[in-house]
């Protein structure tokens, strides 16, 4: 009796194994911060993300038939800790073998330390910008789809050279966002022969900045470059710059273009300029089709979640094995040249190439082009307010 | 000619501003002042109490504004802000009832008057979400400027320019209008004495005959009047938003104490000086020695003392100073 149990038993244990290997989903994380500062773009984010796993799924033909589940966590964008949690329970509980996150770049960092490496897990953010993350050991696992800031104030500074900008007052928000953004702004614009008269830091959420923007006045320069956010004190240095008659043109780096600045300051704010991540690519056009088919709201950081998603799958692919360890070093493979090229809805021809040994070079809905250590160059759209409106100048 | 260039900038970035944040801040300090000479306690919710004014006095404006009553060229917050004092009145002699008079009964030693006006500062600090929500409120309307940068310019030939705003010169007329009216009550009126001397000796006052009820009831209502005032005409100025008249907090109590908790005419002073010297002593004063001295005198640097980060500190460090150099205040505070 007791063979026949224990016979019986070892049986069902390898029929279960083998059938969970033929059928078993492909889970992966989605780790964004569903509360918190950013949770009004997380839902979208992780819905970009989805519509990739699902396009890949419906296929049929991801790693023979596998289907691709996600998993959702929250990172909560501003706590390490909680974030690191969620997502030690993805790995260790859910079985996840990649991660599409995380979002902010304090979290993705602390992530990306404590469990990513410590599991051996790929992790692709959309949204992580910090210069830091370029420079942290990642043990090859660490990639983002969002160009790093200090890419931003190579190109803000190639703006201001173009505009015959000699010297800038500069004024960030007081967190590492700004400081990280006014450091690589004034570090690019001085080796281009520029010069940053001052770089002072302001606190959100005051009523007042006449002493900041005093100080400001003082040192003057051709214009002021305001790292800020639009609905915070950036606005409230623009509007005081402009009432003390200190400044007349404004340099907008992402944090500050938005629809709601023109409007709040109005006709003053014309001629001035600044850049935001952003690519004309048909990409970007089909990604925006797909989604509103598929009833998703696109916003900020859309277009990267769905790419960052999608690489990791394109990965697998061609490593043909959803473990972090084997597809790590594919991701930069179909990210970039040579092979055919891929847009946003033709995973399913992506994957097609890759099952029969072929290269692709998926660009994506944001142009993506892994550089160096793993992160997209970005490509940035150079705006000017004109008759109180954001337009585009161009495409850099 | 660079001797005015140089005053215009000090103006334009230094006196001006300050000007009108030391008028808002002494009409913060006088309704701090005030409670504590009469209440001898140190009335944390003051700031909450000055947004919970200036946001009914904002609810006010926006029904004017939907019949398209406006105050043509002065923001219609002014319409608008009697019915906010009204309303502010009403809620601190309700507070009063249910909270302080308990204590006063009790004969509660002034610390715990203190813990149960920053209960109170809670309470105003959610009604006041609830009602309003935590967001940011354009108060002022009508015309934004007395004049431009760019009309002193051409007006005076100058190189720099001084811009003074509507709001600006509102909050420094209505802060002279508050503080001699104040003042005249205080000192003319039968009433005002009688306050004076309550404060002064709560004893002696009730064997003369005062009613100590009424003179409660008078402080608040002066408090709260003068909290909507000097909350409006900051909301005017600057912009409304519930968390920044918390923050408020620490430059109104630093001006009160600074100039003698009790004293109305240090509460002014002081809310002056600590204007001036969170402006002055963070201010880059390299333009105006460019325009003082002969050409190539130009310093490099800034010239500024502190960085613009530590405006707030400064408003700790002349606390302290003054803490430990003279407690009572340059007036001597503690009666009115």
């Amino acid at each position: 009796m007791k063979k026949i149990l224990a016979a019986l038993a070892a049986t069902t244990l390898m029929t279960s194994a083998a059938i969970s290997a033929a059928h078993s989903p492909v889970k992966i994380g989605v780790i964004l911060g569903f509360t918190g500062p950013i949770e009004s773009l997380t839902p979208t984010m992780a819905a970009s993300a989805e519509l990739a796993m699902k396009e890949v799924t419906d296929s049929g033909k991801f790693l023979e038939g596998a289907e691709v589940m996600p998993v959702r966590a929250d990172s909560t964008c501003i706590d390490s800790a909680a974030a690191s949690a969620a997502a030690e329970r993805l790995i260790t509980a859910e079985g996840v073998t990649a991660i599409m996150g995380a979002d902010c770049s304090g979290v993705t960092g602390a992530i990306l330390q404590n469990v990513a490496r410590a599991n051996g897990i790929v992790m692709i953010s959309p949204s992580a910008t910090s210069p830091a993350l370029s420079d942290a050991e990642d043990d090859g696992l660490f990639f983002r789809t969002a160009p790093s800031d200090a890419r931003q104030g190579d190109v803000l500074a190639d703006v201001l050279v173009e505009k015959g900008v000699k010297s800038a007052a500069l004024t960030y928000t007081n967190n590492d966002y700004g400081k990280g953004l006014a450091d690589s702004i004034q570090a690019a614009f001085e080796a281009k022969g520029g010069s940053i008269t001052i770089s002072a830091a302001h606190e959100d959420g005051k009523g007042d900045y006449s002493a900041e923007v005093g100080a400001l006045a003082q040192a003057g320069g051709d214009v002021l470059i305001v790292a800020g956010y639009l609905d915070q004190g950036g606005k409230g240095i623009i509007q005081g710059a402009l009432d003390a008659g200190a400044f007349e043109t404004f340099v907008l780096p992402d944090g500050m273009v938005g629809d709601s600045l023109p409007a709040a300051i109005g006709a003053p704010l014309n001629g001035s300029y600044g850049t935001i991540a952003g690519s004309e690519n048909e990409g970007a056009e089909m990604f925006q089709k797909l989604a509103t088919d598929a009833g998703v709201k696109t916003d900020t950081y859309a277009a990267e979640s769905y790419d960052a998603a999608a690489l990791i799958m394109l990965a697998m692919q061609a490593a043909k094995s959803a473990k972090s360890a084997d597809f790590k070093d594919k991701v930069m493979d179909v990210a970039n040249a040579p092979g055919e090229k891929i847009l946003p809805g033709e995973l399913d021809k992506a994957l097609e190439i890759l099952a029969s040994g072929g290269d692709i070079d998926y660009v994506g809905a944001t142009a993506v082009e892994f550089i160096g250590n793993g992160e997209s160059g970005g490509s940035f759209r150079q705006i000017l307010v004109d008759g109180e409106k954001i337009t585009t100048e161009k495409y850099r | 000619m660079d001797i005015l260039n140089a005053l215009a900038v000090l103006f334009n970035f230094l006196v001006i501003p300050a000007m009108a944040y030391g008028s808002q801040l002494a009409l913060g300090a006088l309704g701090v002042t005030l409670v504590y000479g009469v209440l001898r306690f140190s009335n944390f919710a003051h700031g909450e109490l000055m947004a919970f004014g200036t946001m009914t006095t904002i609810l006010v404006m926006w029904m004017l504004q939907s019949v398209g009553i406006t105050g043509g060229f002065l923001p219609t917050a002014l319409i608008a802000m009697p019915v906010g004092i009204l309303v502010a009145v009403l809620l601190a002699l309700g507070t009063d009832r249910l909270v302080y008079k308990f204590y006063r009964k009790q004969k509660s030693p002034p610390v715990i008057f203190l813990i149960g006006s920053l209960a109170v500062m809670f309470f105003y600090n959610g009604l006041i979400r609830f009602v309003i929500g935590p967001e940011d409120q354009n108060v002022a309307d009508g015309v934004r400027f007395i004049f431009t940068a760019g009309d002193f310019k051409r007006w005076s030939g100058l190189d720099e320019g001084i811009a003074f705003r509507t709001t600006q010169g509102i909050s420094i007329l209505v802060a002279i209008l508050c503080v001699a009216a104040l003042f005249w009550f205080l000192n003319k009126t039968k009433t005002g004495k009688s306050m004076r001397a309550y404060s002064d000796n709560e004893n002696l006052a009730l064997l003369s005959g005062v009613n100590p009820e009424r003179v409660v009831v008078i402080a608040w209502v002066l408090a709260a009047s003068l909290a909507t005032i000097a909350g409006t005409m900051y909301g005017m100025d600057k912009t409304f938003k519930p968390f920044i008249y918390l923050q408020l907090l620490l430059p109104i109590f630093a001006s009160a104490i600074v100039g003698g908790l009790g004293s109305p005419i240090g509460a002014v002073v002081g809310g002056f000086i600590i204007a001036f010297s969170e402006i002055a002593v963070t201010f880059a004063y390299k333009k105006v020695i460019g325009y003082l001295t002969p050409g190539d005198w130009v310093p490099d640097g800034l010239v500024q003392l502190l960085s613009t980060d530590y405006k707030f500190a400064v408003s700790f460090a002349i606390l302290v100073v003054v803490l430990l150099v003279r407690p009572t205040g340059i007036f001597k505070g503690q009666t009115i």
